[in-house]
């Protein structure tokens, strides 16, 4: 029992890693429509610029700080420039430049900070969060951070007239320039604060993980299988998603023979599945409903 | 009779495909305009040019100023409210939120605020769905919906894209009461295109019949509808 | 003018181009083609004639991509499995139970039939990106379950398998890259030839209905569970038939040969070479060997840098793929003409 519990504790603090990405995977998810591959890299650059900040002598808040507006232009740049001149080809093409986004901001990273893993500072300091000796102070702080962007997104899009206009511009964008909204800054923006949640994620991954360019294609898909299992229409449910697949990875490490380390991705990965099969909106996303 | 809107020579292009040839029509203040035509006569083109929503060559005049060219957004900023064919509805979004949308270019909470309760006073239908997802609405109740977002703008224009499809014909009835009264009591001046004629031309005050892109007939909504020549060849009734 | 009116003075022109009809021309292009493939063993060096062998195996790859995702709508991102699934069939009975090679490829495409029809089922439940990732799962299950020690005796674990390259049969005068070469020729030509029919027939075009209105499609009386977990079926066959093909050319198969970034790459060829086009399916294939060694070549540190660059600019000169250029520039030569 005592197993069973200690396992739970170090299933949430994984798990809030995963919550983490999974909270900005669904984000993105809300503004643009799309999912987006590359978000993974763009969180590791992110940490990358922070990192370098932090090197130069920066104060780790301040860089912290810093690295969100970066991240925040890049991502709006990153919109308007290299993604409206596809915007109206195919949906397969798109994931394509993503996927070409994907391949130039993990060999700039490698090629600019080499591949060798780098220590990246906690600000929440190291050791056991009260005592617990499976909960370091700095996941109790991830966790709390988590929580707290999504209590801010969560108000951003539900209570703001500008996150209604971005929901818009990304459910029906001809119905939105209808209405005035200008669609195409509101993708822009979109892909501003997805990045910028995406960079504040990666900097909270970092110290457990150790910053290295390819750091975030497991944390990524992590993040995928919690915001499925949340669904994606739901941020709340991502979160808890990303807790769920940290905890269900832990116990099935523990208690299945079969899986050793190398199988822990599948795992989650058959989680993905599994939900998909059994509730296609995920545990708490909302079935759209079309009428014919 | 001032011109809200007027139109020259309208050519318009989806891609290298011309779909309007010289089109000119004009749409007065406070009335009602319909466009009539057959199937693939250029009737959404018409509107979408007008929006900005394809690529046009000509001239739009809109009050004192030229909107050819300029982007749709900010044509509807200057008071031209479009509710485009299949009603354009946010499905994932509430009701309220679609409401909500449409006045996005607004200021003003409590004006937006008795703006949604008036739309509501219009169609009290919507107000008992008000949180109810947008795309469980049936066709008609969309249909209202979309011209509520539209009433949302304030506009000066409304254009309308086959407001009557798909609907039985005892809301088409309603619904066009209540276009009626919107044009009288809000002074919205519309732009109705409609493939039912006979509704239309009830409703309407000015008319224009196009064909394959091209204006063939215009006239007082009246005399289309009462000779009888005009009906037989033209509007099939 | 007297005499009825004829069927034919009514029929609509042929389309043509400099006074050739266009079926015409594209007959001419494909004969030319097939005679510039026969002579490449006999013109080039052993190391190139391996190459375009590896570049026509990804195309039959891609091929098989292009049936599930181009032509059915149903999104793959995890072909590489499919691809692996058929490249160990083959390794494992040519190494571990001695048989020839020929027979691998039957042997992969039912394998890999039944297991795409098998995962085609519960993916009847997906749409769209959900699918990608369920694919995408998928992907990268498959290596980690090869190195796993559960099949570790079978699959040689994370070491793989390597398997003796065959020679040419019949005491031909060719060495194994040219025999090799041509006889993946061959069975590319009998791939392609059995996918265009495919697609040219009924069961093409309900597929296609599938992927464009599936609602109106099963109103027709399509049975579109059946197509769809079907169409996974042979679209996996074609890619595992290409793996072993791969498994044979290179004599060697690793887990690690097969992630994801092969899953990646079959969808970036798919989409460069064009959506639904089956001749645009050869463009993607020579697409994904030759162009990340091209990247390299500009820039070691920056490969993928450059190759992300290059797959920008490609798709934003050519959104619609090769074949969507194509097309363009036949309508081009087309307009000219009159």
């Amino acid at each position: 029992m005592e197993l069973f519990l200690h396992q739970i504790l170090a299933g949430l603090a994984t798990g809030g890693i995963y919550a983490c990405m999974a909270l900005a995977v669904v984000m993105i998810y809300q503004a643009i429509d799309h999912l987006n591959f590359a978000q993974g890299e763009m969180a590791m650059f992110s940490t990358f610029i922070s990192w370098q900040l932090i090197q130069w002598g920066t104060p780790f808040w301040l860089a912290f700080g810093l690295t969100i507006i970066i991240s925040f232009a890049a991502g709006l740049v990153i919109e308007r420039v290299v993604l409206k001149p596809i915007h109206d080809a195919p949906v397969l093409s798109h994931v394509v430049a993503f996927i070409a986004l994907l391949a130039i901001l993990n060999s700039g990273a490698g090629f600019i900070w080499d591949y060798t893993i780098k220590n990246f500072p906690s600000p929440f300091g190291s050791g056991p969060f009260l005592g617990l000796s499976l909960l370091s102070k700095h996941d109790a702080g991830m966790i709390f951070v988590t929580l707290l962007m999504l209590v801010l997104l969560y108000l951003f899009f539900r209570h703001t007239r500008i996150g209604l206009a971005m929901r818009a511009a990304a459910a029906n964008p001809e119905s939105a320039r209808l209405a005035g909204i200008r669609v195409g800054w509101m993708n822009g923006l979109g892909w501003g604060m997805a990045a910028a949640v995406g960079s504040v994620a990666g900097m909270l991954i970092a110290p457990v993980v150790f910053l290295e360019p390819n750091m975030m294609l497991s944390i990524l898909l992590y993040g995928f299988a919690g915001a499925v299992v949340g669904g994606l229409t739901s941020p709340g449910g991502a979160v808890f998603g990303g807790f769920s697949v940290g905890i269900i990875e832990n116990l099935a490490g523990t208690y299945i023979p079969v899986v050793g380390r190398e199988m822990k991705l599948s795992i989650a990965l058959c989680i993905i599945v599994a939900v998909l099969c059994v509730k296609p909106s995920g545990l708490f996303g909302r079935p759209v409903v079309t009428r014919v | 009779m001032t011109k809200v809107l007027e139109a020259r020579e309208l050519c318009a292009f989806y891609g290298p495909t011309q779909v309007l040839f010289g089109l000119s029509l004009d749409i007065d203040e406070g009335g009602i305009t319909t466009l009539l035509g057959a199937n693939g006569a250029g009737k959404t083109t018409t509107l979408r040019s007008l929006s900005g929503m394809c690529r046009t060559v000509g001239t739009i005049r809109y009050g004192e100023k030229s909107i050819n060219g300029r982007a749709t957004e900010d044509i509807v900023r200057l008071g031209i409210a479009h509710v485009p064919q299949g009603r354009g509805t946010f499905s994932r979004q509430t009701v309220e939120e679609n409401l909500q949308i449409g006045a996005m270019t607004r200021s003003g909470r409590a004006a937006i605020a008795s703006d949604i309760e008036r739309v509501y006073g219009y169609f009290p239908r919507l107000k008992e769905r008000r949180t109810q997802q947008a795309g469980t609405l049936s066709g008609g109740e969309q249909q209202m919906l979309a011209v509520g977002r539209a009433m949302m703008l304030r506009p000066r224009l409304m254009l309308l894209d086959e407001p009557s499809f798909g609907l039985a014909p005892l809301i088409v009835e309603e619904l066009f009461g209540i276009l009626r009264t919107l044009n009288q009591s809000e002074k919205v001046s519309m732009l109705l295109v409609e493939q039912n004629a006979a509704l239309a031309l009830d409703l309407a005050d000015h008319a224009y019949l196009i064909e394959t892109g091209r204006v063939v007939m215009e006239g007082p909504a009246k005399q289309l509808r009462d000779d009888e020549n005009i009906r037989r060849s033209y509007l099939g009734y | 003018m007297h005499g009825p009116v004829t069927e034919k003075h009514l029929a609509p022109p042929e389309a043509q181009i400099g006074g050739i009809a266009l079926s015409h021309w594209r007959l001419m292009v494909l004969v030319v083609g097939l005679a510039v493939a026969a002579a490449v063993p006999f013109v080039l060096k052993n190391f190139f004639i391996f190459q375009i062998t590896l570049a026509i195996i990804y195309a039959i790859a891609i091929l098989g991509l292009n049936l599930l995702t181009g032509f059915n709508g149903q999104f793959s991102l995890g072909h590489s499995a499919f691809y692996a699934i058929g490249a160990y069939t083959a390794a494992i009975m040519m190494d571990g139970f001695d048989i020839s090679y020929v027979w691998t490829l039957p042997a992969a495409a039912l394998v890999c039939f039944v297991f795409g029809f098998l995962f085609g089922l519960p993916a009847l439940r997906l749409e769209g990106i959900y699918l990608a990732l369920a694919t995408f799962a998928l992907a990268i299950a498959i290596p980690q379950f090869l190195k796993s020690t559960l099949v570790e005796h079978w699959t040689g674990g994370v070491q793989g398998i390597t398997i003796i390259k065959p020679d040419a049969p019949f005491g031909l005068p060719l060495n194994s890259d040219q025999w090799l070469y041509l006889f993946t020729g061959v069975v590319a030509i009998l791939m392609y030839w059995c996918a265009t029919n495919l697609i040219k027939s009924r069961t093409g075009r309900a597929l296609i209905a599938i992927r464009d209105h599936p609602v109106a499609a099963s109103a027709m009386g399509i049975n579109v569970a059946l197509y769809k977990s079907l169409t996974f079926g042979v679209s996996a066959l074609y890619t595992g038939v290409a793996g072993a093909l791969g498994a044979i050319a290179i004599s060697f198969v690793a887990p690690d040969s097969f992630t994801f970034q092969l899953a990646i790459a079959l969808f970036v060829g798919l989409v460069v070479g064009g959506v639904a086009s089956i001749p645009g399916t050869i463009v993607g294939g020579f697409f994904v060997l030759f162009v990340p060694n091209i990247a390299e070549s500009f820039s070691k540190g920056l490969a993928g840098a450059v190759y992300g660059i290059i797959l920008l600019l490609v798709i934003y000169l050519m959104p619609t793929g090769a074949a969507g250029l194509g097309r363009w520039v036949t309508g081009r030569l087309m307009k000219q003409d009159r």
